[in-house]
């Protein structure tokens, strides 16, 4: 019950006028960016990242994580509305949102959409409220062994578990972790990779580089495709969202079955993703009546919304408790954590008890202000996609340029910010995974630190990774998902050797 | 209940046809990244191990972990290379046509110029000139509308950042008339 006090302590942090204020903009900021073509969480919190460089860091956390539930909630709307994605994770709940906008049921369908993905996120911060501090607890016993193993296990995880061609996620990785080691070495004070540029000396920030990957690559995908569109508008009414929630207890198996898939799926890395499918397929399955999905069924947009904001949100669970985003928003909030000068980690939640828990507290209080918000103000922000692409464009770059400026007032970030806009419209086209890039610029330094204090307290031996139960099996785990398509197709062989021997 | 259908709807006067020819296929773009990034892992990788890659008396060397990091990328990206190089399905894949390329063209020329500008003129007038010129030139948006917005859009900007923010970005002869 510690948890719940210090929950408590939480909210009396965030229930200042200035701090309200803050969560009422970062929701409609991070709408606005949800709604816009081309634009979703992780590009929308980067852009909007040098805002909060002048604030202290618990009103900054509100403001970004408002903004990452605002833009989850925008890319609904284009969704159902326009049957436009704004993010991979939207794109299953376009498969019934859409059809149920087209028979005139838009309201049914964005009440069903705002709803689900209140009760996903809830979930999942019920979750982190209690698991984070206890897993926190337990990660402070960790050294720097265990914590390379830690890394490890997550840039393994992506290499296994991922979807993409296994070589290019590890380009991607190993790309982003050479990036993090150019500038001074913090061990031995060496100048690493610079060749003698004093702009290289500081290394390649990691917010610069994301504004460039995220911010404007984006912009140019998105002016390759045909910008014209033609969608419903709607306007929500306070029967239609009785109506809706009415009905929601009879759902009640899809919403927890695809909050669970969430939160598991959220805090093993890239998850959202999978999450969405996955809740749409196994509701789709286990439903009574399988062939009226895709054809305008209600709970075709509750069970993809929850599971994709149970993930979006679990994802903030390994960033708080260890110091590992288990997304790429996630690591680009990690990003912002670092700019204030917390490091993200078990020890938070020793040292900065108000800014933890305020921030938790404010995933409450973000999501209940942003469902009351998204549902009063979904005919305002739907038109917003009237205001053609050529003027939103040009405003975007420009505060791409700010914001990769103001990091460290450098007007070499800016060309850097460029080069980076190309590097990720070609990776994207050429289908190099950007949030192992991403995940590998946050955690270079710290992995490289904690491999090296490993070594240097074990004398060289490797076997320090395996000088303890916990270690050990962290390690091998780690290796065991690097080969884990390997491993599953050894499975399948053997089983298949063994099948006709049994019959 | 069925809600009246205003439908939303917004046009699009410059997009790329549909059946604009090819300008480079996926493959021949997979391999040339990937040999720009063998390049890089070459180049990156001989300055870690003149740095020192080896182990001495205090444990591994600075140029240690970035140099098998090298060794990793470049074998990756030679891997990528062949697997390219032997599957001949991607061939006919379009990495971009014709019409996208312009369309791409346009929007990052103005962001390089806009680059450049921001240099010699500050952030506030170039911004300025490329949020007017491309809705003026790539959206045809009536000119006195481009004028307009791109008046508001820059002075929010300077009043968000420079007064309110206290983030102060680079500045040009313009702010130094007013005073700034």
């Amino acid at each position: 019950m510690e948890a719940f006090g210090l929950l408590l302590h939480g909210f009396t942090v965030l229930l200042t006028g200035k701090t309200l204020l803050l969560m009422m903009v970062g929701l409609v900021l991070g709408i606005f960016v949800g709604v816009l073509p081309g634009l979703g969480g992780p590009n929308g919190v980067a852009i909007l990242l040098p805002l909060t460089f002048t604030m202290d860091p618990t009103s900054a956390i509100v403001m970004l994580s408002c903004i990452y539930w605002g833009a989850l909630f925008g890319g609904a709307i284009t969704s159902i509305l326009f049957n436009i994605p704004g993010e991979a994770w939207s794109v299953a709940t376009t498969f019934d949102g859409y059809p149920m906008a087209q028979q005139g049921q838009a309201a049914e369908a964005l009440t069903a959409a705002f709803t689900s993905s209140f009760i996903g996120s809830l979930c999942a911060v019920l979750l982190i409220t209690f698991l984070a501090p206890m897993i926190s607890s337990f990660a402070l016993r960790f050294g720097p062994p265990e914590f390379f193993a830690v890394y490890l296990l997550t840039f393994c995880s992506f290499v296994g578990l991922g979807r993409e061609a296994k070589h290019k996620t590890i380009i991607s990785m190993a790309l982003g972790l050479l990036l993090t080691g150019i500038g001074m070495d913090t061990v031995s004070g060496q100048l690493r990779m610079t060749f003698g540029s004093t702009d290289l000396l500081r290394g390649v920030n990691f917010l610069v580089a994301v504004i460039g990957l995220f911010g404007i690559s984006e912009i140019l995908l998105t002016m390759e495709e045909r910008l014209a569109l033609r969608g419903h508008a709607a306007g929500i009414s306070l029967r239609v969202i009785l109506k809706v929630w009415k009905d929601l207890p009879k759902y009640w198996v899809t919403l927890l079955r695809s909050s669970f898939i969430g939160c598991w799926l959220g805090i093993t890395p890239g998850g959202a993703i999978a999450a969405s499918f996955m809740g749409y397929n196994l509701a789709k399955r286990f439903s009574k009546d399988p062939d009226s999905f895709g054809k305008g069924r209600i709970e075709g947009v509750f069970a993809p919304e929850t599971a994709a904001h149970a993930s979006g949100t679990a994802a903030l669970l390994p960033m708080l408790a260890l110091g590992i985003p288990g997304s790429g928003t996630a690591a680009i909030l990690l990003g912002g954590l670092m700019v204030w000068g917390l490091n993200p980690g078990p020890l938070l939640f020793v040292e900065h008890k108000d800014f933890v828990w305020g921030l938790i507290a404010s995933m409450y209080l973000g999501n209940v202000v942003g469902l009351v918000l998204v549902l009063s103000t979904v005919p305002i922000f739907a038109s917003i996609l009237r205001v053609p692409f050529a003027a939103i464009a040009p405003m975007i770059v420009v505060s791409c340029a700010i914001g990769a400026y103001a990091i460290q007032n450098a007007m070499f970030d800016i060309w850097l910010m460029l080069l980076f806009g190309v590097v990720g419209y070609v990776f994207k086209k050429i289908s190099i995974p950007l949030a192992p890039f991403t995940l590998a610029l946050v955690l270079g330094n710290r992995a490289e630190d904690a491999f090296r204090q490993s070594m240097i307290g074990a004398g060289g031996d490797m076997g320090v990774f395996w000088s303890n139960g916990l270690v050990g099996s962290i390690t091998t785990l780690a290796l065991a998902l690097l080969f884990w398509p390997v491993i599953d197709k050894a499975f399948v062989r053997v089983g298949q050797i063994l099948r006709p021997a049994k019959a | 209940m069925a809600t009246p259908d205003i439908e939303i709807v917004v046009e699009d006067p410059t997009a790329p046809e549909a059946d604009s020819p090819s300008v480079a296929t996926t493959r021949t773009v997979d391999v040339v990244t990937s040999l720009l990034l063998l390049a890089l892992a070459c180049v990156l990788g001989f300055d870690n191990w003149r740095t020192g890659m080896s182990w001495d008396s205090s444990g591994p060397q600075a140029g240690y972990f970035p140099f098998y990091l090298c060794v990793i990328l470049g074998g990756a990206s030679l891997y990528g290379i062949a697997v390219t190089l032997r599957d001949r399905t991607e061939a006919a894949e379009t990495f971009v046509t014709r019409a996208q390329l312009r369309r791409v063209m346009q929007v990052f020329v103005p962001t390089l110029l806009f680059c450049l500008a921001m240099q010699f003129l500050g952030l506030y007038v170039a911004s300025f000139l490329l949020t007017a010129g491309f809705m003026r030139l790539v959206g045809r948006i009536a000119l006195w509308k481009s004028l307009l917005t791109a008046f508001i859009f820059t002075a929010a900007m300077f009043i968000t950042f420079d007064i309110a923010f206290d983030v102060i970005m680079p500045k040009g002869p313009l702010e130094a008339a007013f005073g700034y």
